[in-house]
């Protein structure tokens, strides 16, 4: 299988904080990729850095085989004009920790917009695949609605239905259950669940240590700013090599 | 205690802290408390309300009747006519090179960022009425205006005189002195969208126009809609400046008729219903914008 996420060497500092120090990471077409870690270990930043809302200082980042804003001329990388990037960007989902719906538009307007106008897809299209998509996280019911209407857990799936209706290559999980109250967490995760068994390619960042041993193929552990562990979830909750890891996930249990 | 009341008394065999459920079943009725020295407060001004009513309708100095005879006068109508213009173009043009000055401000060029903080600077700092001087005058400075390459060769050429009578430069004093608060205004409404909204916006990879007319902007004018409704009421009253610049607006009018007819009290009267009236209606389709722009918003 071919290399859908392949970040080499990445490195990211804000003024003097230096929050990714070199981050090597491979995730295959189809695979699902858990990060764990402590707040402040930088797996917001590296989720941010593979749709480029967040630009790398050095390093490269590939998203199927594509260096992500970039364009390499021998040994030298040219920024992307922004119309590229957004381009680049419709072939990745995110979702984001605080759901960030547009508050002004209905759910079903939500959905559109992107397909519509960055990815200029006709009409009749759109509304028959916004449709189907929140058929899909079981909202077809609040296509009207406004997205302050509806709970966190159903705000949150119609983000995920967002995402989707950019048909991404890759979706990138910004603790999508951390901002939901403890009841509503299971919901959501059972959408991210049906799509990890559908197939599609997904960076999640989670505190969600069952959610990683039930759906992730691969789990990687981050402190200060590296990739301390990366392997399958048994190996790497079960047995960590790194005592800072088995520290962790025994807090977190 | 009154009939009706049910009396709850404490049953020994349960414990205190639960609330006994079998005994009352009726509703328990509230009575409101009483509030007397709210009652004289609303005594008081109701006694002073009507001293004023009485003062203005009994003293026979406000003259009502040369009011009603010159509320609708074609002359005064007229003027207001003109007020109405340098209001809506002064604010139409003001918030549009506002807006332009807000996205300069808020842009990462430091050049337009400064260039846009210098003009608000500018613009709110000298007093309206000597920049509408300024502008009447401009002839005085430049006699001959004229298009063409800074120190270099001139495409067109004007005469100040021709291109900035009385009523352009009212408009455009107003509408640069609106702009310096407009701009505020509005990056203020910008800076008050959650960082998310963009966010989530560029990360669906919609185009910046998009992301500004569809996604920014419209959560921004929640914040925009209030203030501006001030700037717009603020201007309707504050084009009666521009009488020094002896254009027929409303304010100007009304000097004109009583310096004819010496009826001065009535004439002011009759200018501040109409400024009433305007200001009125502006307030209520104030509020109809800002629930157009809060729908979504529990």
């Amino acid at each position: 299988m071919s290399a859908m996420v392949e970040l080499r060497g990445v490195h990211k500092s804000f003024g003097g904080l230096h929050v990714l120090r070199g981050v090597d990471l491979d995730v295959r077409q189809g695979q699902v990729l858990v990060v764990l870690g402590p707040s402040g270990s930088g797996k917001s930043t590296l989720l941010r850095t593979i749709n480029h809302l967040e630009k790398v200082d050095s390093g490269s980042v590939r998203v199927d085989g594509r260096l992500l804003g970039y364009r390499q001329d021998g040994p030298r990388l040219f920024e992307l004009p922004e119309r590229e990037v957004l381009r680049q960007r419709t072939q990745i989902g995110f979702v984001f920790q605080a759901f960030n719906l547009f508050p002004h538009l209905t759910v079903r307007q939500n959905l559109m917009e992107a397909p519509l106008y960055a990815q200029r897809r006709p009409r009749a299209a759109v509304v028959a695949l916004a449709d189907r998509l929140l058929e899909r996280v079981g909202l077809a019911d609040k296509a009207d609605a406004y997205p302050r209407t509806l709970s966190g857990g159903q705000q949150q799936r119609v983000a995920i239905a967002r995402a989707l209706a950019l048909e991404p290559k890759l979706l990138l999980f910004d603790e999508p259950t951390s901002a939901l109250d403890p009841e509503l967490v299971g919901e959501v995760l059972d959408v991210i669940k049906d799509l990890a068994v559908g197939g599609t390619t997904m960076i999640v960042v989670t505190h969600e240590i069952g959610f990683a041993r039930e759906v992730a193929d691969l789990v990687a552990f981050m402190d200060a700013g590296r990739v301390l562990e990366l392997g399958p979830p048994a190996q790497v909750l079960d047995d960590p090599v790194h005592e800072r890891t088995r520290a962790f996930i025994a807090k977190v249990l | 205690m009154s009939q009706g009341l049910v009396e709850i008394t404490p049953d020994p065999e349960r414990p205190a802290a639960l609330p006994d459920v079998q005994a009352p079943q009726r509703p328990l009725p509230v009575v409101t408390a009483r509030r007397p020295l709210r009652w004289l407060a609303a005594g008081g001004v109701l006694v002073v309300l009507a001293m004023a009513a009485s003062a203005l309708v009994t003293n026979p100095a406000w003259e009502w009747a040369v009011v009603g005879q010159y509320l609708f006068a074609p002359a005064v109508v007229r003027s207001v006519v003109v007020t109405l213009e340098l209001t809506g173009l002064g604010i139409a043009l003001g918030f549009a090179l506002g807006t332009v000055l807000a996205l300069m401000r808020l842009s990462a060029n430091r050049l337009l960022s400064a260039v846009a903080w210098g003009y608000v600077w500018l613009f709110r700092s000298v007093p309206l009425i000597l920049q509408l001087l300024f502008w009447y005058n401009l002839a005085l400075l430049y006699p001959r205006l004229s298009v063409g390459v800074p120190f270099g060769p001139e495409f067109f050429d004007f005469g100040t005189m021709d291109l900035i009578g009385p009523l352009t430069a009212a408009v455009l004093g107003l509408s640069l002195h609106q702009a310096a608060y407009a701009a505020e205004i509005v990056r203020g409404g910008l800076l008050s969208v959650d960082r998310g909204q963009r966010e989530a916006a560029v990360a669906l990879g919609l185009p910046p126009a998009r992301r500004l007319f569809r996604i920014i902007l419209p959560q921004a004018m929640r914040t925009i809609v209030p203030n501006a409704g001030n700037e717009i009421i603020g201007l309707v009253k504050g084009t009666s400046v521009v009488y020094i610049m002896a254009l027929p607006e409303l304010f100007y009018q009304v000097q004109v008729i009583y310096n004819r007819n010496g009826r001065v009290m009535a004439l002011l009267l009759v200018a501040a219903l109409w400024y009433l009236i305007l200001t009125s209606v502006l307030s209520l389709a104030q509020h109809y914008v800002e629930r157009h722009y809060g729908r979504g918003r529990a």
